[in-house]
């Protein structure tokens, strides 16, 4: 990687996955081919198109939760690039840990520890001591109106709407340079809405690169700076 | 800044039970911080491939190399059997599945936890006493407990004991075989949860078999699926269970029973 | 002639000197030989059948039938005494397998067998003592596998012993082990001191007489040259410290000496005596005297009143 203009952070290059079902006799499902994407440092990109265009999996790509066919996930990471499609696992560790913040669509719950302690473990996982990193989190559950007496309480018994917001708290916690938001506001009232869209341009305004599917079209209009639109770019019929 | 050594380097790893290939021609690197979880069904040489790995067992073929305090990568089994076996109890640590076999049944909690500081040489009983107490207290046991000997205890109390006693000298990697297995599923639950605290908390890397992907999922930041003894797909844990390649991984991700 | 077959043919009713062939002393003596020259360390031998069953004693016998020849003067004592059943019938062994002289007195014996006690007088570079061995291993109690043991001798691994007495102050305080209590040889060997009671084990450290150890059914042979270092194991915390009792002797009233109880009636009356029979009837000969506690006089008292009433 050489070519460095106007502050990318991310650049995906001819980006292709299929998905092939061995236990469904080996079906093979495309889902996009030859992607090219660049996103500038501050820069906001709404991935969109229909259902079934690949979305999800390609902000999954980009997090290196899926495994693309072929191509290349560049991220800047620190004052490298890394191919997080091809890099040794610690190193995309590492790069999940200080450069990229996903925010998945639900909250993986894990038994027994509290909502406060979920929030902040990122921070904390990223060298901030133990006080200060709890008391970010509290801060931001407190915005996204999750009650103080929540916070001491594991996420499980939450409703789905109190899950996502506990999850959108841990995707904020640490000021990440890349946001992957796959539909921050989705069964959110709209007070908890405009926090979120509140997080998101508060993000882009420290330097924040961030991909994000919204759905909602409102959001994506306040958010975005760009559509990156895959029912054009996708090139798989 | 990819200039970290691994911690562990596995080469060409092989071994065989005469004709029985138990595992197979595999390789991979472990780095400091890592925990691998290594999954597959019973008789896929998970278990083999762990005793491999902690020295217990000399491999047929192949090479593991462990990153020794102020020697580097030096194969453990180059080692004379002194040193290996001090390491298995300073940096090393290995819980095993079933308790009976990782504790002294008829020795004090207590006493099962100091029993590796007296082994490097600690003589202080007040401090020993002191530092047993501590781990107990890490693992969440009860300290009215600590004189009592682990053949009266519970399952779950005689596994977090045996974390205890494996971790009390601050090893820098951990073998687990099938730590959570034959609990109940809410004990389980804290044992997980105990574990994944403690890795994170203590830096530790670790190699953790199991055939419960759910607790691969908890604990692993990496997979290695094994098959009749040969890796088939190795990744991030996430990558591996949300998006499988090989048709057994395939297989074994849409065979777990959702609740 | 030489003198092993000179002796062969002589002795008392057909059997060869000392009871044992020749060839099997001379296994023996090798061992020893090793043994002395590892000190602590066990090293195995063939043991021999002898007339009396495992736990009496062959182990030492078989030690002392190896190294006994017509110069030495034999004492045998079993807890410190010399007229117990199992040292009046070993010393009697001796003097009619390898006719030598026996004695009661530490000081004129050139070999002391003894089970469970180090006489209380001082021992010399021309003696020899003889310990009897129920059980060598010291880390038997710990761990039952042999393999596993003879690997932590190899390469001293000895935490596992630190962890009985760490068991012992957790459950009672103290170091509750008051004999068998374990020593280390030579800064190297973990070594069972046999069942002596704790409080002789100072006595092993820098001894000026050799100390052979012989276990029977285990057979095994070890052993601890002169002025050799013997450490009790302890914790910085909780030093090493023998028995003591709040009673002097009460029938040479010595105030050093390892003491048996003798419990006098049901009523509390008790006495403590010196173990080492020999050693308390010397001192009484040179005009020492003990004192009888209240209780045990009172005990005597009744003893006495109840003899005059029979009589009367």
């Amino acid at each position: 990687m050489t070519d460095d203009k106007k502050d990318a952070v991310i650049r995906v290059e001819n980006l292709s996955k299929a998905f092939v079902l061995h236990v469904q006799g080996g079906a093979r499902l495309p889902v996009f081919s030859n992607l090219n994407l660049e996103v500038a440092a501050g820069e906001s990109v709404a991935l969109y198109g229909p259902s079934g265009t690949g979305k999800s999996t390609l902000l999954r790509s980009l997090y290196a939760n899926y495994k693309p066919g072929s191509g290349q996930v560049w991220v800047r990471h620190d004052d490298d690039w890394v191919d997080m499609a091809g890099a040794a696992p610690h190193r995309v560790l590492e790069v999940r840990r200080r450069t990229v913040g996903y925010v998945s669509q639900f909250l993986r719950v894990i038994p027994r520890i509290c909502s406060r302690d979920i929030v902040a473990e990122p921070l904390h996982a990223l060298g901030a001591d133990l006080d200060q990193a709890r008391a970010k989190a509290e801060a931001l559950l407190a915005r996204l109106n999750i009650p103080e007496a929540m916070w001491d309480l594991a996420p499980a018994t939450f409703s789905g709407g109190e899950q996502q917001r506990v999850n959108i708290a841990r995707g904020f916690v640490a000021d990440y340079p890349v946001l992957l938001l796959d539909e921050p506001t989705a069964s959110l009232d709209a007070g908890n809405r405009a926090v979120v869209m509140d997080l998101i341009g508060e993000a882009k305004a420290r330097g924040a690169a961030i991909v994000g599917i919204f759905h909602d079209d409102e959001v994506r209009e306040a958010v975005a700076d760009r559509v990156f639109d895959l029912s054009k770019e996708r090139a798989v019929a | 800044m990819d200039t970290s050594s691994p911690l562990l380097r596995v080469r060409n790893l092989t071994h065989a039970y005469g004709n029985l290939l138990a595992c197979s021609d595999i390789s991979f690197e472990l780095h400091s911080g890592e925990v691998l979880g290594i999954v597959g069904e019973s008789g896929s040489g998970k278990t083999t491939l762990l005793n491999c790995l902690s020295a217990r067992l000399a491999p047929t073929n192949g090479i593991v190399e462990y990153d020794l305090r102020g020697r580097g990568l030096s194969d453990i089994y180059a080692l004379s059997e002194p040193e290996r076996r001090l390491l298995l109890r300073t940096d090393w640590g290995v819980v095993m599945q079933n308790p009976r076999d990782g504790l002294r049944m008829d020795v004090s909690a207590g006493g099962n936890v100091g029993e590796r500081l007296m082994a490097v040489g600690a003589r202080h009983y007040g401090a020993i006493r002191q530092e047993a107490e501590d781990w107990l207290t890490k693992v969440e046991m009860d300290l009215g407990r600590m004189d009592d000997k682990p053949k009266h205890f519970s399952g779950g109390m005689q596994q977090r004991l045996q974390i205890a006693r494996n971790l009390v000298t601050k090893p820098r990697l951990v073998f687990m075989d099938e730590p959570t297995g034959g609990l109940d599923v809410s004990v389980q639950a804290r044992l997980l949860d105990l574990l994944r605290g403690l890795v994170r908390e203590l830096r530790l890397s670790a190699i953790i078999v199991t055939h419960d992907l759910a607790v691969a999922r908890l604990l692993a930041d990496r997979l290695m699926v094994m098959k009749d003894g040969k890796v088939v797909e190795t990744g991030l844990t996430d990558q591996v269970l949300d998006d499988p390649h090989h048709p057994y991984t395939q297989l074994l991700v849409s065979s777990v029973l959702q609740v | 002639m030489s003198a092993a077959q000179q002796q062969a043919t002589e002795g008392d009713d057909g059997y060869n000197f000392a009871y044992l062939d020749e060839q099997t002393k001379r296994m023996i003596r090798r061992c020893l030989l090793k043994a002395v020259a590892v000190p602590g360390y066990q090293v195995p031998f063939g043991g021999r059948e002898m007339p009396l069953p495992y736990g009496w004693g062959t182990g030492g016998m078989q030690v002392t039938a190896s190294i006994i020849g017509r110069d030495d003067t034999l004492k045998v004592i079993d807890q410190g005494a010399d007229d117990t059943t199992n040292a009046v019938n070993i010393r009697r062994f001796f003097a009619r397998v390898a006719e030598v002289p026996t004695t009661e007195s530490t000081a004129e014996a050139s070999i002391v067998q003894t089970r469970h006690r180090v006489p209380e007088d001082p021992m010399r570079e021309d003696q020899i003592i003889v310990y009897q061995v129920p059980q060598p291993e010291p880390l038997r109690p710990l761990e039952p596998r042999e393999i596993e043991c003879r690997k932590m001798h190899a390469y001293k691994e000895y935490g596992l012993m630190q962890v009985s007495l760490y068991e012992d102050i957790a459950r009672f305080g103290e170091i509750a082990t008051s004999y068998s209590y374990p020593v280390m040889v030579g800064d190297r060997y973990l070594m069972s001191p046999t069942p002596i009671p704790k409080f002789d084990n100072p006595k092993m450290d820098d001894f000026p007489a050799l100390q052979l150890f012989g276990a029977g059914r285990e057979k095994r042979i070890y052993a601890i040259p002169p002025y050799t270092k013997v450490k009790s194991l302890d914790f910085d915390d909780h030093p090493f410290a023998v028995q003591q009792w709040e009673e002097d002797c009460a029938l040479c009233g010595a105030e050093d000496t390892f003491l048996d109880e003798v419990i006098l009636d049901d009523q509390g009356g008790k006495m403590y005596v010196c173990s080492d029979s020999h050693y308390c009837a010397r001192r009484r000969a040179e005009g020492h005297e003990g004192k009888l506690s209240e209780s045990a006089a009172r005990a005597y008292a009744a003893a006495v009143g109840a003899a005059e009433e029979e009589e009367a």
